[in-house]
């Protein structure tokens, strides 16, 4: 075993890849239901970090609460936050443009993106520059066998993100919601038929799909403590290109998409970090080459 | 009980529905037979408000649909057997069945009507963990209307019930049409198998390129020499 592949570096691309998972099944889910990319999606997860920020300020010194609760009270609020944002996006931005040529929801999609971050930079009380993310939780490594540690926090970003997609897992598998949810990405007049407020169960995806980013907002500020408004597009592009991977609009797909993204990058940044920085680009040329649909995407997919 | 009056649809610049007239009185079953692109599914879809008409009037029980969005036909009483069946390929038959139920509240009553689907169409109930896709044709009908029964309509539509299937098939389809009926549902049975049709309806229309034509009691309508020549085949 050369020194580049080491369990620690396994263990950091979980890390990484649990925080890309949670934001590239917002982009499959919402792309699977309205063939809509999502571009504003990497904002979401920005303005779950905020959000957890701000709860964090204002419950400590009202409070002065920190530790675990703390945290799970700021995992709530980040999620509720970006699935409202979402939600809101989807009903003034997108619906309007539901059923008018693919390109209008796309090249808003882009302007929504960039209105949510300039506006977030021009805000007093947020800015443009970058903010230190509070320790909510210390960081305690574990050790792993001989040369390999697993820190707290790489167990919360990993255990936080195995809980949620448990949970969707069931949702879209088992609840009522869930099987209207496929109904919808598979066919919406039939569904309309069925009796379905398809509009309804859009929102909900978009709203699910939200609160997804919103929580790995709140684990990416706490595991690379620094937030600013830019913050969302490289990992918003990467989960895209890690649900592209493992075929858009598919959900086992984007989980298996991130995992190899998250563990591909972390491999490359310590061979060398401009090649970590490239590598899902890198990973993007060679899927759209070798199987467009990606690994587990359908056949007949239509892709924009 | 529904009425459609001088409707017309229009897809971009091209007129599918001219002038489109007829009446489905409550209990009855009305056909509505017409040629290939004659314009039978998109007056379906246009009662549906899956298509929005440009100019005409639907009435549903005294109620105008204009501006009623789909899912709400079905809480009003309509109940659509899609063309194609658009069955939903990735769900199990049990949950193609569960879906229908969406807007009824009480999951007894669902678990009921499923029930009810079962008995009514026994192949049905053997096939409650198979996807939906890997269904045969006929079998996929006998979900659709399935689906239309857990829905619940008063009135229901039927798009080609017949499209695809075998003779032996598709008069095991128009048994369990007029068997519905005979239970109280009203049926708008649209169909390019003119002869099945006009067998099992009460009154008839022709659609021609956009129009209602020929009308009259399924009888007349299977007499008329034109309807003879053009769709009977005789
Ligand atoms: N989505 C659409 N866009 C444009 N034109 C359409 C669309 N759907 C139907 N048409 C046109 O409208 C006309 C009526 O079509 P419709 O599907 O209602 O016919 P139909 O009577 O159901 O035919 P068939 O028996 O083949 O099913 C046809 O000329 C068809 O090409
Ligand atoms: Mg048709």
């Amino acid at each position: 075993m050369g020194s580049i592949f080491n369990l620690q570096q396994v263990v950091n691309g979980l890390q990484l890849g649990s925080i890309y998972a949670l934001i590239a099944l917002g982009y499959t889910m919402v792309y699977g239901i309205v063939r809509l990319i999502n571009f504003a999606h990497g904002d979401f997860y920005m303005i779950g970090a905020y959000t957890a920020y701000g709860a964090f300020f204002l419950f400590n010194a009202v409070l002065g609460g920190s530790g675990l609760p703390m945290a799970a009270v700021a995992l709530v609020l980040a999620m509720l936050a970006s699935g409202l944002v979402a939600l809101l996006t989807n009903r003034l931005a997108y619906r309007p443009l539901r059923y008018k040529p693919k390109l209008s929801s796309l090249i808003t999609a882009i302007g929504v993106s960039m209105l949510i971050e300039y506006l977030f930079s021009a805000l007093p009380f947020i800015g443009p520059s970058f903010r230190a993310f509070p320790e909510i939780l210390p960081s305690v490594p574990i050790k792993l066998g001989q040369n390999a540690t697993i820190s707290t926090h790489a167990l919360i970003d990993i255990g936080v993100a195995a809980v949620l997609m448990i949970g969707l897992t069931i949702l879209v598998r088992h609840t009522t919601l869930g099987k209207a949810m496929r109904a919808v990405s598979q066919d919406k007049d039939a569904a309309k038929l069925m009796g379905i407020d398809v509009e309804k169960v859009i929102a909900w995806t978009f709203m699910i799909g939200g609160a997804f980013a919103g929580a790995a907002g709140l684990l990416a500020g706490m595991t690379y403590p620094r937030i600013f408004p830019f913050m969302g597009i490289l990992p918003g592009l990467k989960a895209f290109i890690a649900a592209v991977l493992g075929g858009i609009g598919n959900i086992p797909g984007a989980v298996l998409g991130a995992y190899i993204m998250g563990v591909a990058e972390t491999f490359a940044t310590a061979y060398n970090s401009l090649l970590g920085e490239g590598i899902a680009f890198a990973i993007l040329i060679v899927v759209l080459l070798v199987r467009p649909r990606g690994i587990l995407g359908e056949k007949h997919a239509d892709k924009i | 009980m529904l009425s459609v009056k001088n409707l017309q649809v229009n897809y971009g610049r091209i007129a599918a529905l001219k002038d489109v007239s007829f009446e489905v009185p409550a209990g009855k079953i009305i056909a509505l037979i017409g040629s290939n692109g004659a314009g039978k599914t998109t007056t379906l879809r246009a009662i549906s408000g899956l298509e929005k008409p440009s100019g005409g009037t639907i009435s549903f029980k005294g109620k105008d649909l204009a501006g009623v969005q789909s899912h709400e036909l079905v809480k009003l009483g309509i109940s659509h057997v899609p063309e194609g069946r658009k069955i939903f390929p990735t769900l199990t038959v049990r949950e193609n069945l569960e879906l229908a139920g969406w807007t009824v509240k009480d999951a007894k009553e669902v678990k009921r009507r499923i029930e009810e689907v079962f008995t009514f169409f026994p192949r049905v109930a053997e096939r409650v963990g198979q996807l939906g896709g890997t269904l045969s044709g006929g079998e996929q009908q006998m979900l659709a209307v399935g689906r239309a029964m857990v829905t619940g309509g008063e009135l229901l539509l039927l798009d080609e019930p017949s499209m695809g299937l075998a003779p032996v098939l598709v008069d095991e389809i128009f048994d369990k049409i007029v068997a519905l009926n005979k239970l109280g549902t009203t049926i708008l049975l649209v169909e390019q198998n003119a002869a099945e049709a006009l067998d099992i309806a009460d009154f008839a229309y022709v659609l021609e390129v956009g129009y209602t034509t020929i009308s009259g009691s399924a009888k007349d309508v299977a007499d008329n020499p034109k309807v003879r020549e053009a769709y009977l085949g005789v």
